[in-house]
Formats: C-alpha cells, sequence, structure tokens
C-alpha cells in the first residue's frame, strides 16, 4: 500500500526495488515463463499423442530423441518455476499469519523443485540409459 | 518519517455481494486451473518415473492412462491445461495494453471458454482417432 505521505513516486518505488524488495523480477519472469509454456505445453501435448500405443521401446526411442527430450527438459522446468511463482501469489494473497505464510512460501519452493528435479532426472535416465 | 495512516474511508463489501461477471469468472477459473496444474504435475512426473524405471512400470502407467478413469483425468487435466494457456494468452492482451474496455474484457472472457472447449474437443479427436 502506497503511504500518502511518501515523497517518493510509484515509479521511484519500484526502481528502488519497493517493499518486496525484489523490483519487479518476480512479474517479468513469470511472463517470461508463461511465453515459453505456451510454446512447450503444445510440443508437450504433441509428444504425449504420438506416445499413445507405442510400446515401451518405441515410446523410449521418442523420449530420447534430442530434440524431445530438450523440449520435454525446458517445459518441465519453465512449468516448475512458472508455478512456483503462480502459487507463491496464491499464498502471500491468502494466508496473513507471517509464519505460516513463510513456511507455505517455503514448501512451494521445495514442492516446485522436488517436481523439476525429479522429472529432468526421469527424462535424463530415459536418455542416457542406464 | 511521518506515519502513513490511511484515510478513514469506506470498505469495499465483501465479494459476495457483487453479481458474478464473466471476468470474476475467468480470473478465478485462471487461479483454479492454476492451482491443478500444480498439482497436476505430480502425475508427470510419476508418468516419466515410470518410464524411467523400465517396461513393466511404463505399462502399468500406461494401463492407468488408458482406462475410463483415467481417459476422464486426462480429459479434464486437457481442459485445464488449455484453459489456463489461453486465459495467459489474454493476460497477455493486456500486457501489451489492450482489451481493457467493458466490452472487450467480456468478450475475451467468453473467447477463453469457448477457445479452450474447442482446442480440448480437437485435441482429443486426434487422441481417440489414433
Amino acid at each position: 500500500m502506497l503511504s500518502n505521505s511518501s515523497m517518493r513516486t510509484p515509479l521511484g518505488r519500484v526502481r528502488g526495488l519497493g517493499s518486496a524488495k525484489s523490483g519487479t523480477g518476480h512479474f517479468w519472469l513469470q511472463r517470461i515463463t508463461g511465453v515459453a509454456n505456451v510454446i512447450l505445453t503444445l510440443a508437450f501435448l504433441c509428444v504425449v499423442i504420438s506416445l499413445i500405443g507405442k510400446p515401451y521401446g518405441a515410446a523410449i526411442a521418442t523420449l530420447s530423441n534430442p530434440i524431445v527430450a530438450i523440449l520435454m527438459l525446458l517445459f518441465v522446468v519453465s512449468g516448475a518455476v512458472h508455478m512456483r511463482l503462480g502459487m507463491q501469489v496464491i499464498i502471500e494473497d491468502y494466508i496473513h499469519h507471517e509464519g505460516i505464510k513463510i513456511l507455505a512460501v517455503m514448501a512451494n519452493t521445495f514442492f516446485a523443485i522436488a517436481v523439476g528435479a525429479a522429472c529432468a532426472f526421469a527424462l535424463l535416465k530415459i536418455s542416457f540409459g542406464g | 518519517m511521518a506515519e502513513s495512516r490511511p484515510a478513514a474511508r469506506p470498505l469495499s463489501p465483501h465479494l459476495q455481494i457483487y453479481r458474478w461477471s464473466w471476468t470474476m469468472a475467468a480470473s478465478i477459473a485462471h487461479r483454479a486451473t492454476g492451482v491443478a496444474l500444480y498439482g497436476g504435475t505430480l502425475l508427470i512426473a510419476l508418468w516419466l518415473i515410470a518410464a524411467a524405471s523400465g517396461p513393466a512400470a511404463y505399462e502399468t502407467a500406461q494401463w492407468i492412462a488408458g482406462s475410463i478413469l483415467g481417459r476422464l483425468v486426462l480429459f479434464g487435466y486437457t481442459f485445464v491445461l488449455l484453459h489456463h494457456m489461453v486465459g495467459g494468452l489474454r493476460h497477455f492482451v493486456w500486457d501489451l495494453g489492450y482489451g481493457f474496455d467493458p466490452q472487450t474484457r467480456m468478450n475475451l472472457a467468453k473467447y477463453n471458454l469457448v477457445a479452450s472447449g474447442v482446442l480440448t474437443v480437437l485435441v482429443w479427436l486426434v487422441v481417440l482417432t489414433r
């Protein structure tokens, strides 16, 4: 909430990184990953549809194709970053108890990283075998 | 530094006072679909882990995905994913500075629902004819 008594303009506040101390970084990263997700989601849907009815061997062959694997990796990483930012805003909107809010934001980060890492590891294992 | 004390203005009435509008519904739908997709990433992670674990796990995952319940969940997932994606495009229109007048706002919310419904049906026509 901007106070009426402050001499600083809204623009000045943002340039000074504002009350959240991170400027517009959160907003902008949400937009960048959002744009990326439009493309990557369509690619993901195409990959999943192409796998329908394929036996294991053929599915692994598709998923370990470099182009497919790279697109899938970008999808899970961009998706994890985007969903972490989105959920953080929801937590900050609805949870007003400071301690619980910090714990929830932290748990949100853990979840996003865990899911992103699990997907990335699985994709790399599919590609590199073992 | 002067204390920032907000002037004693009347509070806005609670949300439930307002008549539901398309933009309100689209706004909360964007948030709800975002939360659903957040949980849905667990399904993607489980599926990729199954593929990385070997033929038996992958066949099980594909069997679950192909069951009646699995297909229902995936149909819902497709709609939620595409609704959030189209909703994101709606936000990009606003980010670029367009579409703020009342009629356009309402239309964008309606297009969001129609476009995501049509896209979901198109995706599943492809899925079911494979």
